[in-house]
């Protein structure tokens, strides 16, 4: 077997920063549309969270024995678009904030909810992409 | 400005996001580790250095950059949940709660480090 290459090739480091791009412009855009207060729970990136996690199950469901798809459709969208849409960051540093500023019980029900809701929502986006594209 | 925030995010985010995939690829194919070692990492990462934007009462353009932008791309919770989901429904409970386990203690750990160290 050859060594592995140390970086990917450049083409798919292309399509993730694109896909990037695309998916933080509109994780960005969420956080303008929903404003969030220090104090608060942090409603925009539960909502970047959930919805990437439940997309993220869709494409999997969606390339699961699928050859033919371009090799380059699952880092444009998975590792791109999805990776820059959702976030773990903001997620970290808002709880630490919300239990800096005396909101523990609120940052605790925000991370649980986020990872529940967000594992159930990739479970529940592989089970909806499974009846609409049923496979080969 | 808003035209400009959007600029900087979509300059971060050019960078973050490759990144990610360079520290996975390196992850899986020279260290041979297994595909959650790198979203860990990236997460950790990423979680400092908002942590010292934020502990630092940064805002306006670098944060649109550096945060919004950059860590927030380098970041993903889409790939954590999957893994942490197929873990689960492959029959990997222990997995799944390491996983978890690590996310929370380390990347919890260090936004709150960085946090800390800025205020």
């Amino acid at each position: 077997m050859a060594s592995a290459a140390a970086l990917p090739d450049g083409a798919t480091l292309g399509v993730v920063a694109v896909g990037g791009v695309l998916g933080s412009l509109g994780r960005w855009a969420v956080g303008l549309a929903i404003p969030h207060e220090v104090g608060a729970f942090p409603w925009s990136t539960f909502v970047v969270n959930v919805t990437g996690a439940f997309a993220m199950g869709l494409l999997v469901a969606f390339l699961v024995d699928r050859p033919g798809v371009h090799r380059l459709a699952r880092p444009f969208v998975g590792v791109g678009v999805l990776g820059g849409w959702t976030t773990f960051s903001a997620l970290a540093v808002d709880a630490v904030q919300l239990g800096a500023t005396h909101h523990v019980q609120l940052a605790l029900l925000y991370v649980g909810a986020t990872f529940l809701v967000g594992t159930l929502a990739v479970a529940a986006g592989m089970l909806g992409g499974r009846r609409v594209w049923p496979g080969p | 400005m808003t035209a400009t925030h959007a600029l900087l995010v979509a300059l971060g985010a050019a960078v973050g996001a490759p990144l990610r995939l360079v520290v996975a690829h390196y992850a899986r194919e020279r260290l041979r580790a297994a595909p959650p070692a790198g979203t860990l990492v990236v997460n950790v990462v990423g979680s400092l250095v908002l942590g010292v934007l934020v502990g630092d009462a940064v805002g306006g353009s670098a944060l649109a950059l550096v945060g919004t932008g950059f860590c927030g791309a380098l970041t993903t919770f889409s790939t954590l949940a999957l893994e942490l989901w197929e873990a689960l429904d492959d029959d990997r409970p222990v997995a799944a709660a390491a996983n978890l386990g690590l996310s929370l203690v380390l990347g919890l750990g260090a936004a709150a480090l960085g946090y800390a160290l800025a205020a």
